[in-house]
């Protein structure tokens, strides 16, 4: 189906807009990064983003953040579905703190996590005598990225549940499907595109995410450094471009990353609707 | 009809009382159970944790860190950096949504992916990059604005702007998923009837993404005004003047004042229940126009 | 829409503006450092009475507190400071360097080359100092662990590495190899570098970690005194680093805004019997030999050295040491 045939109106207004606003808030603010970054030689360029320290924290930002993000992706649908489908007490009152982490700013979430998962701390005690430090180590960064990618999972899954039909998959299993057959070849298709945008999502904000990390991680050289903190360092000891070479970097990645993810979206996406 | 499709007040109970459409018992406790321990760990915790540390000190200690000067002026900027940037993005997010998801053109994926893109700007460079356009010393404008004595960074303006470009995908990522979902049928035969496009969308599209658009606009609002990182670059940080609520918190902290820093936190953290109050009310409203207009269905023999 | 965008953003700079200007008095913005928030809460009201009391009017001194580093290059970057008061004089330095906001002979324009104060470098044990911790060689011990606020991030932690080399360097008649060896046992009994002062303090009193926070003497003294003198001691080596912490004038805005003389009147009354007085008070070690004698009981005399005296001044210290790919870089990659 190409644009031609579409009797809907309003797409060169909504377009239009959509281009010029992006460009004033967002493509040209960052393409101020690429061009500063651009005050470096390609060799000079090449030896800071390449840097073994900073490809440590590549490895720690980019790693942690996909896993962050799966486990986000399995236990958020888990979240949804509970909320749209059961009714259990206090619902309404756990589907509104899922936006906490939006509200809470990322320093307080920062020190507050750290304050329950150091070794003093509600979940740390526990964990420390069996030998599992969280704050302070990679799996603090972890623990602190699944908190602030949580509600992109729930809140882009959760609107798709509350809309699918009931009778759909009455269908499915007036047809004989036993309900997880129903749930794995109605529901999940379904759920799809929404599951990779609120995947795509969290693992983008889990990427550039500073505040909440750097109180929990340790911030260790080649163990618990973030990409955002060697960009702040850079920036701490006045070296702008460096910094802007660095976010280039991380800017270029999660782009293609993003883009991927949604390449994958559409194409989901596309198969519901034919297969509808 | 579309509203009765958006009202979710019961589906709970709709699915959980028809065979075809139930899990086994165990398996809805061992969800129920799953994702509540999750919520519990990630994120009841923090939450208690904020708020017992924000009354360790008694409930006037708490009241008197919100009535302080500096306080109040960091919730009065907050609410005015919310307030404009969360009318300019609603309106970007339906016409990014409108076009992403009613039409086929080339590029698409690009710009979808462009509209993410403020997600993974790590929010030190968000606050930067204005800094490099609107700095004094190295911005691109920055000679034309101080020819003309203008701040932008350091001032309300570049906090604005900041957090402008932080919520920038919520309110579009919120649409785009629910209206390609919803197809475009209903639009169509809007069309066909003769409806032209403003009566279209107020009257078929709005209804049918009004659930989503209501997330996304709390979800833009909370972050909005929780946004520490990159309005911290663009603030300067002057007491009483340019400090955002997230800002006054971090100030507080790091006075060791830990108490009046945790309560300033948890009004953010409230924000979670104010919305839970709007969503109740505007699910109370749907219901009731659900109930008349089912009424009125009934009655004229066509049931949806 | 942009036209529509901009005159948004004009109507909210213009709103800014009346806030700002609405008052007819003058205001002085002193952007610093982080931990001189308390300092300076006291220092304002006083200097506002004292200028009041002279008949010159009303003033108000406005604050901005962050991280050294990045509060100088808020101030490169358009923040209106009238003056700065920072922890290190490269912060000061670099806003000579970029566009020449500060008088490059700014070090000349107040006494002590233009430093009211300065601090010491100290550790912070548990109460009853449990390890035994006396010396810099303690820190290196193994199965120590001590709290360090990130070098790369923060002057704090940069003074404590530098106080640790310094020290190593005279014990070892100057040998660097041996220092840095043993700057790098040091750092390798540092679990967690948090991001500034405050921050590793939070680790460190609430958070149990490390058997020693070290850190300026004013703040040590600080969390002492706030948190719980029954739990922490203050520990000061026999030899360590002296940090001044230098301020200017930002010349550049105050002619542009009129408030030259009250810039000045306001960075003399740091050096004034009054301020040197509320300056010892919070324990920042004055440089008026009649205070410093009036509050002596508060500063124990230690051996000391600085950057200018002992290393090489600042632009040395910052290319052999932090710079990337520099010794702090290789101690902390040997790990």
């Amino acid at each position: 189906m190409s644009r031609q045939h579409n009797v809907l109106p309003g797409f060169n207004l909504a377009l239009g807009y959509t281009l010029v606003y992006l460009s004033l808030m967002v493509l040209i603010p960052l393409a101020a990064v690429f061009i500063k970054a651009s005050n470096l030689s390609f060799g000079e360029f090449w030896n800071v983003v390449s840097a073994p320290r900073v490809v440590a924290s590549y490895k720690v930002s980019f790693g942690l953040s996909l896993v962050a993000a799966a486990i986000n992706s399995v236990f958020g649908v888990l979240l949804a579905w509970a909320l749209v489908r059961y009714s259990f007490p206090g619902r309404k009152l756990v589907d509104a703190l899922v936006d906490l982490p939006f509200a809470l700013p990322t320093a307080v979430a920062g020190i507050a996590l750290t304050a329950i998962y150091a070794k003093n701390g509600w979940v740390g005690q526990i964990l420390e005598p069996v030998g599992f430090q969280v704050a302070y180590t990679p799996w603090g960064i972890l623990v602190a990225l699944i908190f602030i990618g949580l509600p992109f999972v729930v809140r882009t899954v959760q609107p798709i549940l509350e809309d699918l039909e009931m009778e759909t998959e009455e269908a499915a299993a007036s047809l004989g499907a036993n309900r997880g057959q129903t749930i794995r070849r109605v529901v999940l298709p379904a759920l799809l595109p929404a599951l990779l945008t609120g995947f795509a999502l969290a693992f983008a904000r889990a990427v550039g995410e500073y505040g909440s990390v750097i109180f929990i991680a340790g911030n260790m050289p080649f163990v618990s450094e973030i990409t955002p903190l060697m960009i702040i360092t850079k920036l701490e000891q006045y070296d702008y471009v460096g910094a802007t070479a660095v976010a280039a970097v991380m800017l270029v990645l999660s782009f293609i990353l993003l883009l991927v993810i949604n390449f994958l979206q559409a194409w989901s996406s596309g198969r519901v609707r034919k297969g509808r | 009809m579309s509203i009765v499709k958006s009202a979710h007040a019961h589906r709970g109970n709709r699915f959980e009382s028809n065979a075809a459409t139930r899990e086994a018992p165990w398996v809805k406790a061992l969800i129920i159970t799953l994702s509540l321990t999750f919520f519990a760990l990630f994120l009841l915790m923090p939450l208690a944790a904020v708020f017992s540390e924000a009354l360790r000190k008694g409930w006037d200690a708490y009241w008197a860190a919100l009535k302080e000067p500096d306080a109040l002026s960091s919730i009065k900027l907050t609410l005015i950096t919310a307030g404009i940037a969360l009318p300019l993005n609603l309106v970007f997010g339906v016409a990014a949504a409108w076009c992403v998801a009613k039409f086929e053109f080339r590029g698409k994926q690009l710009l979808t992916t462009l509209i993410d893109l403020p997600f993974s700007v790590s929010p030190v460079i968000a606050g930067l990059v204005f800094v490099l356009v609107f700095g004094t010393n190295q911005g691109w404008f920055g000679p034309l604005l101080q020819a003309y004595d203008l701040k932008i960074v350091f001032a309300v303006p570049g906090i604005v702007l900041a957090t402008v470009f932080v919520t920038f995908p919520f309110i579009a990522r919120e649409l785009i998923p629910l209206m390609q979902a919803q197809g475009r049928e209903e639009e169509e035969a809007a069309v066909v009837l003769g409806a032209n496009g403003w009566q279209t969308f107020w009257r078929v599209t709005l209804p049918n993404i009004k659930w989503g658009l209501l997330y996304g606009v709390i979800l833009c609002n909370a972050r909005a005004m929780g946004e520490f990182g990159a309005v911290s670059v663009v603030s300067g940080h002057i007491r009483g003047m340019t400090n955002t609520m997230p800002l006054h918190v971090e100030i507080l902290y790091n006075e060791y004042n830990f108490a009046a820093a945790f309560a300033v936190a948890s009004l953010l953290a409230l924000l979670a229940l104010v919305t839970l109050a709007i969503k109740s009310w505007v699910e109370w409203k749907a219901e009731q126009t659900v109930t008349l207009e089912a009424e009125n269905e009934f009655q004229n023999g066509t049931p949806s | 829409m942009s036209i529509s965008f901009y005159f948004r953003v004009l109507v909210a700079v213009l709103a800014s503006f009346a806030l700002s200007v609405g008052a007819q008095e003058v205001t002085l913005l002193n952007v610093s450092y982080d931990v001189s928030r308390e300092l300076y809460k006291d220092i304002n009201p006083a200097f506002a009475a004292e200028w009041q009391a002279a008949k010159k009017g009303v003033i108000t001194v406005n604050q901005s507190h962050g991280g050294s580093s990045k509060q100088a290059l808020s101030v490169a970057a358009g923040l209106e400071a009238d003056v700065v008061t920072m922890n290190q004089s490269p912060d000061i330095d670099i806003l000579v360097e970029r566009g020449g906001l500060v008088a490059a002979d700014w070090k000349q324009r107040f006494p002590y080359e233009a430093a009211p104060y300065t601090s010491v470098t100290v550790f912070l044990v548990r109460k009853g100092n449990p390890k035994g911790i006396k010396d810099w060689a303690d820190l290196a011990r193994p199965g120590i662990s001590v709290i360090v606020p990130n070098p790369k991030t923060s002057g704090n932690g940069r003074y404590t590495y530098l106080a640790a080399w310094g020290q190593a360097l005279q014990k070892n008649g100057n040998d660097a190899a041996r220092a840095k060896q043993f700057v790098a046992a040091l750092f390798k009994n540092v679990p967690v570098l948090d991001g500034g002062g405050r921050g590793a303090t939070t680790t460190f009193t609430q958070r149990g970690m490390g058997d020693a926070l070290v850190t300026f003497e004013n703040e040590a003294v600080l969390i002492a005194k706030e948190i719980g003198e029954d739990q922490f001691d203050v520990v000061y080596p026999p030899v360590t680093i002296e940090a001044a912490a230098p301020v200017a004038e930002v010349e550049n805005v105050t002619k542009r805004r009129g408030t030259h003389a009250a810039a000045v009147a306001y960075l003399n009354f740091l050096f004034s019997g009054a301020g040197q007085d509320i300056i010892a008070r919070h324990y920042f070690r004055p440089r008026d030999p009649a205070v410093l004698k009036k509050y002596a009981a508060r500063f124990p005399a230690v051996r000391t050295f600085t950057v200018e005296n002992a290393l090489g001044g600042w632009a040395n210290v910052q290319k052999t040491h932090f710079a990337d790919g520099a010794i702090y870089d290789q101690i902390t990659e040997q790990r």
